[in-house]
């Protein structure tokens, strides 16, 4: 393959739309006589409903429809959860909950009206009269004998329990030297996409055969076509699903939400398009959280630091019901329990709890990052408790890199990787033995300074169909149009990531065109044949590998043209600078244009050969991908306020070869920011009524351009055999690589006042309190 | 009761019809047709709904259309002169300074207005100026980057 463009830093062509205002999200889109929905939202973590009364709001000048849980009871199917696990308790919810509500912001009512303001209005018109239930929030507690109940039915608030284990996990702990144990809690957040949920549905009668259209920010537009389809009894070819401009997903959006029922439900039953836009508040209370594990380790330890066995139990919040894929997230902290090390017994029991809280699902990592908190604390502890440096215990752990492909114990096969170069490269950028001998001294000197360091390895492009929820594969086609000019179509979805210039360069390079010759078209299920969509760092691997046998298979007939016309062998001919000749004689050529015109116009076929020019292919992958990588991050506290201080932020990352190298610093970026957001500043919180304490920005801290460091970025390129491009996909590695990075690097700075855990967000007042717990009676840190 | 508001917006005047509740933002989105200005929180914080409104970075979210009355506003889509971009939008292209968009637009408007106030900006003072603009996707160091881009442009 040529690599003219693949591998360089290529400016984006989906930015002349943004950086202009010209792009168009789902608010943006304007529709004649659209009707605006408001939702009521239970304002109780756990609540009966005795009576909800509508009749004051449905006589607001401007108010259409108001509907409850009895409007929809029978109309609607319960929504449905594709990641499931065997032996669980499966509640149903549906758009509208009727008779009990079970979390803060559970929709209970939607208004329907002219114009967003009055919708709003008649929102304050509405009587519910609630009975107020006890409620329980905290997972340890729910599963205490006596505990409220969210389903009496059940008889307990476990959803599931579900098991992972691999070697001798019992003889591990026989022969260890020692067992280092760990409580940890890996803090419930919040996606926070900039642009929140919206949908749009518009219904056309045409008499025999109506049409619906759902314009929603999505990062599956196909699933959530064929979901709608079935919801509502549509032939699935009536229905068309776009996801226009999407502002960021982050997993959040990679699901299938009851206003995606009821919007598309409400147009078709009112005859006018319908639109709702989630405003901030609901967003907070109503998408999908993250993470919410607490993680109890045991691991069996050599007195060298060889880890013998890691026995894990993980209590994983689901909230007060499953998403679409819910019960599936914690499974993946399971499968990655031996992250980059050869841990050769493991075990792992994970409880699926339900609390009254919003429903946990997919946010970028999706339970890797959980996975990877885990191990990294697990290491660090290990070298505290045998005196080791963090780093030899890691090297002393990790696979190496002749031992690939390699089988964890937990059944997945690594297809690459050279842990140990990427982690000495890490330590080379930060100049770790030097930094080490400072921090000794500063310390002397009464400051605190901590080194944290971070290995992971991620499981990543989302994946063989036996193994997925919905089929792993991605589809794309290559049409060169009559012109020459090229246009790709991918079942890719992505919202941010960049695959419009990514994806033109792989078909650039492969053509012989500029990027100006291609467009990637996306996201709109009229326009693109069927496809998965973006999430799990899927996009480029598996995406990107299904453009690339499209063009490959629209080459093969270019080429048979090209052949016919200038009367060649088509054996040895090259694409370059926007023509087709023989390798060894450049001047014999016709160009693309002159290829594409005659495939179209057809007079003079090649044998056998239809015309046309035009590719499709659906590319099933073999295996996962497994990304790898260290990021350090260093700091100084400050002993008098708890204040954190980046003096570096090293990121050493290995995603397989590499397309746009702005692009994968973009995601890695991104990435870190919200790791490093989830370390310091991020938590959804409730109180012990069920009350969202975090609504809004002014409670739910993202980090803003001051409270982040500047990223030093460096790559180790490890290509993966599983698919013919060698990429293995960025989109989490940031996420993943960076909150124990930060976190280790605390609490090593405290580490000589004998601090050995905080649990996230580390926040200046718990630091502050830590130190002074902590303390040493004399010394330079004084605290009334 | 609706009030008439003249306004210049992108140095078009016009003059509209508008309930008093109505927000800037809507104003400009729903009823001028200008989406390019987003909503991100409604709360002024995240300030995706960023205009110049008499030549000063305001939150559009936290403004009521008629307290706009006789002003001047620019927004993104007015941005670029004669089809040519603004240092600050080349800036955000040529520095990767966008993954997603939703908070582009308001993010150039903070921009403009930082180097507005100080042509030499260190990063420090970016990173200071953009207090009040929230990006989820990017991790704000290619938005500085395009910022700096931006003023270099601007100076020479
Ligand atoms: S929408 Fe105005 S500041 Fe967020
Ligand atoms: S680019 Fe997506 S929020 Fe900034």
């Amino acid at each position: 393959m040529a690599t003219k463009l693949i591998g360089e830093r290529i400016k984006r062509k989906e930015d002349p739309r943004l950086i202009t205002g010209t792009a168009s999200y789902v608010d943006d889109i304007k529709l004649p006589n659209v009707h605006h929905v408001a939702f009521l939202r239970s304002i109780y973590g756990h609540a009966k409903i005795n009576k909800i009364d509508v009749s004051e709001a449905r006589k607001l000048p401007g108010v259409v429809a108001v509907l409850t849980h009895d409007d929809i009871k029978g109309v609607l199917k319960p929504m449905p959860c594709v990641g499931g696990v065997p032996d669980m308790h499966t509640p149903e919810h549906y758009p509208l909950s009727g008779g009990k509500v079970r979390f803060v912001g559970e929709a209970i009512a939607a208004v329907v009206a002219n114009d967003r303001y009055v919708a709003r209005d008649a929102l304050d018109l509405i009587n519910v009269d609630y009975e107020p239930l006890p409620v329980v929030v905290d997972m340890e507690k729910a599963l205490e004998k006596g505990a409220p109940l969210l389903y009496e039915e059940y008889g307990e608030n476990r959803g599931f329990t579900w098991k992972i284990s691999g070697g001798d996990i019992d003889k591990a702990f026989q022969e260890a030297d020692r067992v280092v144990k760990l409580r940890l809690v890996n803090q419930r957040v919040a996606p926070i996409p900039l642009e929140t949920r919206a949908v749009l549905a518009q219904y056309q009668d045409r008499g025999v055969e109506g049409e619906l259209t759902v314009w929603t920010s999505t990062q599956i537009p196909h699933g959530i076509r064929t979901s709608i389809a079935g919801m509502l009894n549509l032939p699935e070819h009536r229905v068309r699903v776009i996801a226009p401009e999407v502002g960021g997903g982050f997993g959040c959006k990679v699901d299938f939400y009851g206003e995606e029922v009821l919007i598309p439900y409400l147009a078709m039953k009112l005859k006018v398009p319908v639109k709702w836009v989630e405003g901030r508040r609901e967003n907070i209370q109503a998408t999908d959280h993250g993470r919410d594990q607490i993680n109890y380790i045991e691991a069996a330890v050599k007195n060298d630091g060889t880890v013998v066995g890691l026995r894990v139990k993980v209590l994983a919040d689901m909230g007060a019901y499953y998403q679409l894929l819910s019960p599936v997230i914690p499974t993946l902290t399971g499968l990655m329990m031996c992250g980059p090390y050869k841990i050769s017994n493991v075990s792992m029991e994970v409880l699926g709890v339900f609390t009254n809280k919003m429903a946990t699902d997919a946010y970028r990592g999706a339970g890797r990052p959980e996975a990877t908190y885990l191990l990294e604390r697990t290491m660090d502890a290990i070298a505290a408790e045998l005196n080791l440096d963090p780093v030899e215990v890691r090297m002393k752990n990790f696979i190496q890199p002749n031992e690939f492909p390699y089988k964890t114990a937990t059944g997945l096969v690594y297809d690459s990787g050279n842990y140990q170069a990427a982690l000495q490269k890490a330590l080379d950028h930060v100049g770790y033995t030097k930094l080490r001998e400072e921090q000794k001294k500063l310390r002397e000197q009464g400051q605190y300074v901590g080194i944290g360091i971070s290995s992971y390895v991620e499981i990543c492009a989302f994946g063989p169909s036996a193994a997925t929820a919905t089929g792993g594969w991605e589809s794309a086609t290559v049409r060169i149009e009559p012109t020459g000019k090229v246009t790709v179509l991918t079942g890719s979805s992505p919202h941010g990531q960049g695959q419009e210039t990514t994806f033109a360069q792989i078909v650039a390079d492969g053509l012989g065109l500029t990027m100006e010759d291609i467009t990637v078209q996306h996201g709109d299920t009229a326009v693109v044949q069927y496809g998965i969509g973006t999430f799990g760092s899927r996009a480029t691997a598996v995406g990107g590998t299904a453009v690339y046998l499209a063009l490959q298979k629209v080459k093969e007939k270019a080429t048979k043209f090209a052949a016919h016309m200038l009367k060649v062998d088509s054996k040895g001919l090259v694409f370059r600078d926007g023509k087709i000749f023989p390798e060894n004689n450049p001047e014999k050529s016709v160009t693309l244009t002159e290829v594409a015109l005659a495939a179209y116009l057809a007079k003079d076929l090649p044998p056998d050969t239809e015309p046309g020019l035009v590719a499709t292919a659906f590319y099933e992958p073999k295996n996962f991908t497994f990304p790898f990588g260290t990021h350090i991050a260093v700091v100084d506290i400050d002993p008098e306020t708890g204040q954190i201080k980046f003096r570096r932020y090293v990121a050493v990352d290995d995603c397989g070869n590499i397309i746009n190298m702005l692009t994968v610093h973009g995601q890695v970026h991104g990435g870190i920011a919200q790791g490093l957001g989830q370390a310091l500043y991020e938590e959804v919180v409730y109180d012990e009524n069920g009350q969202l304490l975090t609504g809004s920005f002014m409670d739910y801290c993202i980090p803003k351009a001051h409270h982040l460091p500047k990223f030093e970025l460096d790559y180790t390129v490890t290509p993966t055999n599983v698919n013919p491009l060698g990429v293995k996909g960025v989109g989490e590695a940031g996420t993943i690589g960076s909150t124990p990075a930060v976190v280790n690097a605390v609490i090593d700075a405290l580490a000589h006042l004998g601090v050995r855990n905080i649990d996230m967000p580390l926040k200046p007042e718990k630091i502050w309190k830590t130190i002074k717990e902590h303390a040493p009676k004399k010394g330079p840190i004084i605290v009334a | 009761m609706k009030q008439v508001i003249q306004v210049t917006i992108n140095g078009k005047p016009r003059q509209d019809e508008v309930e008093p509740r109505l927000l800037l933002v809507h104003y400009l989105r729903d009823v001028v047709g200008l989406t390019g200005t987003h909503i991100g929180c409604e709360t002024s914080i995240c300030g995706a709904c960023t205009v110049l409104l008499n030549g000063a970075a305001v939150k559009s979210c936290t403004i009521l259309a008629v307290q706009a009355n006789k002003g001047e506003i620019v927004t993104i889509e007015g941005l670029a002169t004669n089809g040519k971009l603004h240092p600050v939008q080349e800036g955000f292209w040529e520095r990767h300074g966008l993954q997603c968009g939703f908070c582009t637009p308001g993010m150039i408007m903070a921009g403009v207005q930082i180097l507005q106030r100080n042509p030499n900006p260190t990063e420090e003072q970016i990173r200071e100026g953009l207090e009040g603009n929230l990006c989820r996707c990017t991790g704000y160091q290619h938005i500085v980057e395009a910022i700096q881009y931006a003023a270099q442009k601007m100076r020479t």
